[in-house]
C-alpha cells in the first residue's frame, strides 16, 4: 500500500516542480516568480521526506529540516529586495 | 649550541628595541647592547679554541632531502668575521645612542640593526650554502630597512631602493651559482665542498657557476661596474654607513670570494675575472673619491677602493695575497669605521658634510680633528699606521705579478691607485681640519660628547696598535683566519713595519709624494677633471629601471587585462584543447558497468536544472531574475547530492546557498539591476562554442567514468573513520581529524577573508572616494513604506530558538552522522542574521553582543590548541582522541577531542559569516543616508502610541 502511496506521491510532486518552472519562466512578475521557486523549495522538501520514507532511513531528514529554514529564509531576502532594496537596514 | 645561539642572540633580541621604547631611549639602547654583547662575549669564549686551528661544528637537520642543514661552523675567516661583526656592532650600537635625535624612532634603528647583524652573523657561520643563501637575502631586506631608515628624505628611499634592486639581483646570480656548485659536488655542505677543489675545477659548469657566484659577491660587494649603489646609500643614518660599509654588509661579498677561495681560486678566469674587476675598482673609485665635496661620499668611494683592493687580493691567487687580504679586511674595517663616525661627528656638529663649506676645525674640535688625522693616514698608508702594513704586502705582491703579460702593468696602476688613495686620505685632514677657521658654519661646531667620540677613539687605538706592533695584536687571528681561506698551510710571512728596501717600499715613496703633490695643486687637477665626462650612474640606473617597468607593463597589461571573459575564455580553451588532444589521442570507449533504471522524479529534478541553467544564461541580463535561477539551480543540485548519498554536502550546499543569496541581493542592492549589452555576436559566438565543447567533454568524461568500476582512497577513509578517528561519519571525521591540518588552514584563510573585508570596506566607507560616489547614490527602485513589518519581526524571532536548537542539534550530532561545525555554525548565522533583516541593523546590533573579531581569532586559537594538544600526549599534531565517559544517570559519553577543533571551525564561521554579511550591509546604510531604527519594529501594537522617531515612509 505504502508503495502506490510512495509513487503516486513521487509522480504528483514530479508534476508540480514542473508546473513551478514553468510559472518561474512565465512570471509575469518578479514576485510571481518568487512565489514559485518558495513554493518548489516546499515541493523538494516532500520529494526528499518521501525518499527517506522509501529507502526507509531517517538520515535525509535533517536535510528536509534545512531546506525549510533555509528556503523560508532566502525567501524573505528577496522579498525584503523587492520591498525595500536593501535587504539590512 | 653556543654557535647557533651566537646567530640567534641578535635574532631575539630585535624584538626588544622596539618594546622598549616606551621606557626610554637609554633601556632601548641598553637592551641592543646586552644582546650584541652576549653574543660577542659567548664568540670570545669560543674564540680560543678556533685560534689553536679547532674548527666548531653545530649541525640539525632541516629540510635534508632538499640538503638544506642548519649547521653552523667557526674557523678562523668565521671568527674573523663574526669579530668584526660583533666587535664594530658594539661600537656603533653605542654610538648611534648619541647620534640619532629625540625625532628619530630609536626602537625601529635598533631593531633593524639587530635583524641585520643576525642576517651578517648567519652568512659568516654559516656550513651549509642553502643557509647562506637565506641569510644572503636577510642582510640585502634588513640593509633596505637600514639604508631607508630615513623615510621622509627622498634620497634615503631612493638609495635604499636601489642598494635593494642591485644586491637583490646579485642575490639571484649567487643563488644561480651556489647551486651549481652543489650539483657538482653533490652536497651543499661548505665544509664537504671545500675538499672538493679538482672536481669543481675540471667541471663544464665551472665557469657558469663561477660568472654566477661573482654576479653576487660583485654586486654586494659594490665592484665596478655594480660599485654604483653604494654611495647612494650613504643617505643612511652615519651609525648605519659605520656599520654596513666598514665591517659588514659589502663585506660579505669578499666573505663569500675568501670562503669559496680554495675551491675556485688559482684558475686563469679566476684571476682574470676578480682581478681585473678588483684593480679597475681599486683606480677608478680612487680617482672619483678625490672629487667628492660629501665627506661621506669620499669615504664611500674609498671604501669601493680599498673592497677593490682586497678583491684584487683574493683574485691573485696565491696564499700570500690571501694573508694580505685577511689582513686589509681587519685593517680596513677598523680605520674606515672611525672615519665615517668621524665623518658623522663632523655632520652632527657643524651641521654640514660639505667639504666647500669646513675647514679650520683644528682648534674647534682637537678630539675629533685627531682622530680623524690618524685614521685617514692609515687609509693613506702612512708607516707605523695598520693601512700601511697591508698596503704595503698588497704592492709587493703586484710588483711580482704579470698581468696581460706586462710584468709591470698592474703595479702601475695599484702604484696609481695608492696615490689616489694619499691624495683623498690627506684631502679629508687638510680640507676639513686646516686652513683658516671660518665664521659661516652652519652650527657652532665643538667637541662631541664622550659617547659619540669614544668608539672611534677606540677603533683609532687599534690602528695604532696594530700599526705599532701588528705580530701581538693581529698575528693569530691574520694566521688562524688566512688558514681558513688557503684550505692548507700558510706560507712564510711576517708581519712587521720593516721588510728591507723592497720595490713596494719604492711603490709607498712613490704615492706618498704624488698624493701629496697631485693635493698641493688640487685646484689645478679639479678642473681638469671638472672639464671632462661625468656619466651618472643614478641616472642610468633609473633609465634601466624605467625601461624594466615598461617592458613589464606592457607584458602584465597585455595579458591581465582585466575582462574576466577573456580570463575565464582562456581558461577554458586551454582545458578544452588539452582535454580533446588527449581524448583524440587515446582509445576511449564507454565501460561495461550496468546502468541503473532512472527515477521518474530524478528525470524531473535533472529538467529544473536544465531549465534553471538555461533561464540563468537567458535572463541574466535581469540580474535579480538570474540570482533567483541561480537559486534554482543550487536547490536541485542540494537535492541531487541527497539523492547520490552525500547528505553532509547537502547541508554544506544548502547552507553556503542561503548566505550567498544574502550577500548577492545586499551588493545588488548598490548595483545596476540590469547588465548592459557588451557582447557583440562574434564574442557570443565564441562562448557558446567554448561552453559548449566544455560542457560536451565534461559530460564525455563522467560518463566514462561512472560506466566503469573504479576504487578510490574513499574505501580507506570508510574503512579507518570509526577506529581511527572516532567517528561514523566519515565525511566529519577526514575533516577534522584525516585532513584535519587541511580545516585548519581554511578557516585561518577564512578568517582573514572577513577580516580583510572589514578592513577593506571600513577604509573605503570612511573617505576616500568611494565613500563620495556612495553618498550621490540615488535608489533606483520604488520603497514599500514598511521598513520592518510586525508580521516578519514576530516571524523571525519565533524561528530564533528554534535555529538555534537545530544548530546546536547539527554540531554535536556532527561526528558520527551528517552534520559538523561548518554546518552548524552557518544555521546559526542565518538565525543571527534574520534578526537583522527583520528588525534592521540599529535594532539588532544592539542585541546581539558578539564580537565577530574575537569570534574569529578565538576560534583559530581554540582550533589550534586542540591540535597541540595532541603533542601532550606524544601524538603528531591534530591527532584525535576519543575519551569515554562513565555519567551517573546520563550513561556513557564519548567526547572526542575532535568537538573541540570542530567548535573551533564553528566559531570562526559564524565570526567569518556574520562580519562580512554585516560589513557589507554597511554600504546600503551609508548610501541610503537613512538613520538606523531603534525600536524592533515600525510599529508595535502593545504601544500603540509610540512610533520609532526615526520612521519615515
Amino acid at each position: 500500500m505504502i508503495d502506490y502511496a510512495l509513487h503516486f506521491g513521487f509522480f504528483a510532486l514530479s508534476l508540480a516542480l514542473l508546473m513551478n518552472i514553468w510559472r518561474a519562466i512565465k512570471g509575469p512578475t518578479d514576485m510571481d516568480r518568487i512565489l514559485a521557486v518558495d513554493t518548489m523549495v516546499i515541493n523538494l522538501i516532500a520529494v526528499i521526506i518521501l525518499y527517506g520514507i522509501y529507502e526507509k532511513t531517517t538520515l535525509y531528514f535533517e536535510a528536509a529540516l534545512l531546506f525549510a529554514m533555509f528556503g523560508f529564509v532566502s525567501t524573505v531576502a528577496y522579498c525584503k529586495f523587492i520591498l525595500r532594496g536593501d535587504v539590512i537596514e | 649550541m653556543s654557535l647557533a645561539l651566537i646567530v640567534m642572540l641578535p635574532f631575539i633580541g630585535a624584538l626588544f628595541p622596539a618594546l622598549l621604547l616606551r621606557a626610554g631611549r637609554n633601556a632601548c639602547a641598553t637592551a641592543t647592547f646586552t644582546f650584541s654583547l652576549a653574543a660577542f662575549i659567548l664568540l670570545i669564549f669560543q674564540a680560543p679554541a678556533v685560534l689553536q686551528g679547532e674548527t666548531l661544528h653545530a649541525s640539525w637537520q632541516w629540510l635534508p632531502k632538499l640538503g638544506l642543514a642548519v649547521s653552523f661552523m667557526l674557523d678562523g675567516l668565521g671568527l674573523l668575521f663574526a669579530g668584526l661583526i660583533l666587535g664594530i656592532g658594539l661600537l656603533v650600537i653605542f654610538y648611534a645612542r648619541f647620534y640619532l635625535s629625540k625625532q628619530d624612532n630609536m626602537g625601529s634603528f635598533y631593531t633593524y640593526l639587530l635583524l641585520f647583524q643576525g642576517a651578517m652573523l648567519g652568512i659568516v657561520l654559516s656550513d651549509n650554502i642553502l643557509l647562506i643563501l637565506v641569510f644572503w637575502e636577510l642582510t640585502s631586506l634588513s640593509s633596505f630597512l637600514l639604508i631607508g631608515y630615513w623615510k621622509h628624505l627622498p634620497a634615503g628611499r631612493q638609495g635604499a631602493r636601489m642598494a635593494l634592486t642591485v644586491t637583490g639581483a646579485g642575490g639571484l646570480s649567487l643563488i644561480a651559482g651556489l647551486m651549481l656548485l652543489g650539483h657538482i659536488v653533490g652536497s651543499y655542505d661548505l665544509s664537504v665542498m671545500l675538499q672538493h677543489r679538482e672536481l669543481i675545477q675540471s667541471s663544464p659548469l665551472y665557469l657558469p657557476a663561477l660568472l654566477l657566484i661573482l654576479g653576487g659577491c660583485f654586486t654586494k660587494s659594490a665592484q665596478f661596474p655594480f660599485h654604483f649603489w653604494l654611495p647612494h646609500a650613504m643617505a643612511a643614518p652615519t651609525p648605519v654607513s659605520a656599520y654596513l660599509h666598514s665591517a659588514t654588509m659589502v663585506k660579505a661579498g669578499i666573505f663569500l670570494l675568501a670562503r669559496l677561495w680554495p675551491v675556485l681560486s688559482g684558475t686563469p678566469e679566476w684571476f682574470y675575472l676578480v682581478a681585473t674587476t678588483g684593480l679597475i675598482t681599486m683606480l677608478v673609485a680612487a680617482w672619483i673619491a678625490l672629487f667628492k665635496d660629501d665627506l661621506k661620499g669620499l669615504l664611500a668611494f674609498s671604501t669601493v677602493s680599498h673592497l677593490g683592493l682586497i678583491t684584487l687580493l683574493l683574485g691573485l691567487g696565491s696564499p700570500m695575497a690571501a694573508v694580505a687580504a685577511v689582513f686589509h679586511i681587519i685593517n680596513h674595517a677598523t680605520f674606515k669605521a672611525a672615519l665615517f663616525m668621524n665623518a658623522g661627528i663632523v655632520d652632527h656638529e657643524t651641521g654640514t658634510r660639505d667639504i666647500k663649506q669646513l675647514g679650520g676645525l683644528w682648534h674647534l674640535m682637537p678630539i675629533t680633528a685627531t682622530l680623524a688625522m690618524v685614521a685617514a693616514a692609515s687609509m693613506a698608508g702612512v708607516p707605523l699606521l695598520n693601512g700601511f702594513l697591508s698596503k704595503e704586502m698588497m704592492l709587493e705582491q703586484v710588483a711580482h705579478t704579470a698581468w696581460l703579460d706586462q710584468p709591470w702593468l698592474m703595479a702601475i696602476i695599484a702604484t696609481l691607485a695608492a696615490l689616489c688613495s694619499v691624495a683623498y686620505s690627506f684631502r679629508y685632514i687638510v680640507h676639513v681640519f686646516f686652513g683658516p677657521q671660518r665664521h659661516d658654519y652652519p652650527d657652532h661646531p665643538h667637541d662631541p660628547p664622550l659617547g659619540m667620540w669614544l668608539p672611534p677613539a677606540i677603533l683609532v687605538c687599534l690602528v695604532i696598535l696594530i700599526g705599532l706592533f701588528p705580530q701581538t695584536f693581529a698575528g693569530a687571528l691574520v694566521a688562524s683566519s688566512a688558514k681558513a681561506v688557503i684550505g692548507g698551510a700558510l706560507p712564510e710571512y711576517h708581519l712587521a713595519i720593516w721588510h728591507g728596501v723592497t720595490p713596494a717600499l719604492w711603490m709607498s715613496v712613490i704615492a706618498l709624494i704624488g698624493g701629496l703633490s697631485l693635493l698641493a695643486g688640487y685646484r689645478k687637477v679639479r678642473s681638469a677633471w671638472e672639464a671632462g665626462p661625468h656619466p651618472d650612474a643614478k641616472a642610468m640606473f633609473q633609465v634601466w629601471i624605467k625601461g624594466l617597468v615598461q617592458l613589464a607593463q606592457v607584458a602584465s597589461h597585455g595579458l591581465h587585462n582585466g575582462s574576466l571573459q577573456r580570463y575565464l575564455a582562456w581558461m577554458v580553451g586551454a582545458a578544452v584543447v588539452v582535454g580533446y588532444g588527449a581524448f583524440m589521442n587515446s582509445s576511449l570507449s564507454a565501460g561495461s558497468r550496468e546502468l541503473l533504471p532512472a527515477h521518474p522524479t530524478a528525470i524531473a529534478a535533472w529538467l529544473l536544472l536544465i531549465l534553471g541553467c538555461l533561464l540563468t544564461v537567458w535572463l541574466h541580463h535581469q540580474r535579480l531574475l538570474a540570482l533567483i535561477m541561480v537559486g534554482v539551480i543550487g536547490m536541485v543540485v542540494c537535492v541531487g547530492f541527497v539523492y547520490l548519498s552525500a547528505p553532509d554536502l547537502a547541508l554544506t550546499q544548502i547552507s553556503v546557498e542561503v548566505v550567498t543569496v544574502i550577500l548577492m541581493l545586499l551588493a545588488l542592492n548598490v548595483l545596476p539591476k540590469t547588465t548592459p549589452k557588451e557582447s557583440g555576436f562574434g564574442r557570443k559566438g565564441r562562448d557558446i562554442l567554448l561552453a559548449t565543447s566544455a560542457g560536451v567533454g565534461i559530460a564525455t568524461l563522467v560518463w566514462a567514468f561512472l560506466t566503469r568500476d573504479f576504487t578510490t582512497l574513499s574505501d580507506y577513509y570508510l574503512a579507518e573513520s570509526l577506529p581511527g578517528g572516532g567517528g561514523t561519519n566519515v565525511v566529519n571525521v577526514i575533516l577534522v581529524d584525516f585532513r584535519g591540518f587541511d580545516t585548519y588552514g581554511e578557516i585561518t584563510v577564512l578568517g582573514i577573508a572577513a577580516l580583510l573585508i572589514f578592513a577593506l570596506l571600513d577604509g573605503a566607507l570612511h573617505g576616500g572616494s568611494a565613500a563620495k560616489r556612495l553618498a550621490q547614490w540615488l535608489p533606483d527602485q520604488a520603497r514599500a513604506a514598511d521598513r520592518h513589518p510586525l508580521m516578519l519581526v514576530v516571524a523571525a524571532r519565533v524561528m530564533l530558538p528554534l535555529a538555534l536548537l537545530v544548530g546546536v542539534f547539527i554540531f554535536l550530532r556532527g561526528h558520527n552522522v551528517p552534520g559538523g561545525g561548518f554546518i552548524a555554525g552557518l544555521v546559526v548565522s542565518v538565525a543571527l542574521i534574520m534578526q537583522y533583516m527583520a528588525s534592521g541593523f540599529g535594532w539588532a546590533a544592539q542585541k546581539i553582543r558578539l564580537d565577530y573579531h574575537a569570534m574569529i581569532g578565538s576560534g583559530v586559537l581554540l582550533a589550534g590548541l586542540t591540535g597541540i594538544g595532541s603533542w601532550l600526549f606524544g601524538y603528531p599534531f591534530l591527532t584525535s582522541s576519543v575519551l569515554h565517559l562513565d555519567l551517573p544517570a546520563l550513561g556513557e559519553i564519548h567526547i572526542a577531542s575532535a568537538m573541540f577543533f570542530d567548535a573551533g571551525v564553528f566559531s570562526v564561521v559564524v565570526g567569518a559569516t556574520m562580519l562580512a554579511l554585516s560589513q557589507l550591509s554597511q554600504i546600503g546604510r551609508r548610501a541610503e543616508a537613512l538613520p538606523v531604527n531603534q525600536a524592533a519594529m515600525d510599529c508595535d501594537p502593545s504601544h500603540p502610541l509610540q512610533k520609532d522617531p526615526s520612521w519615515k515612509p
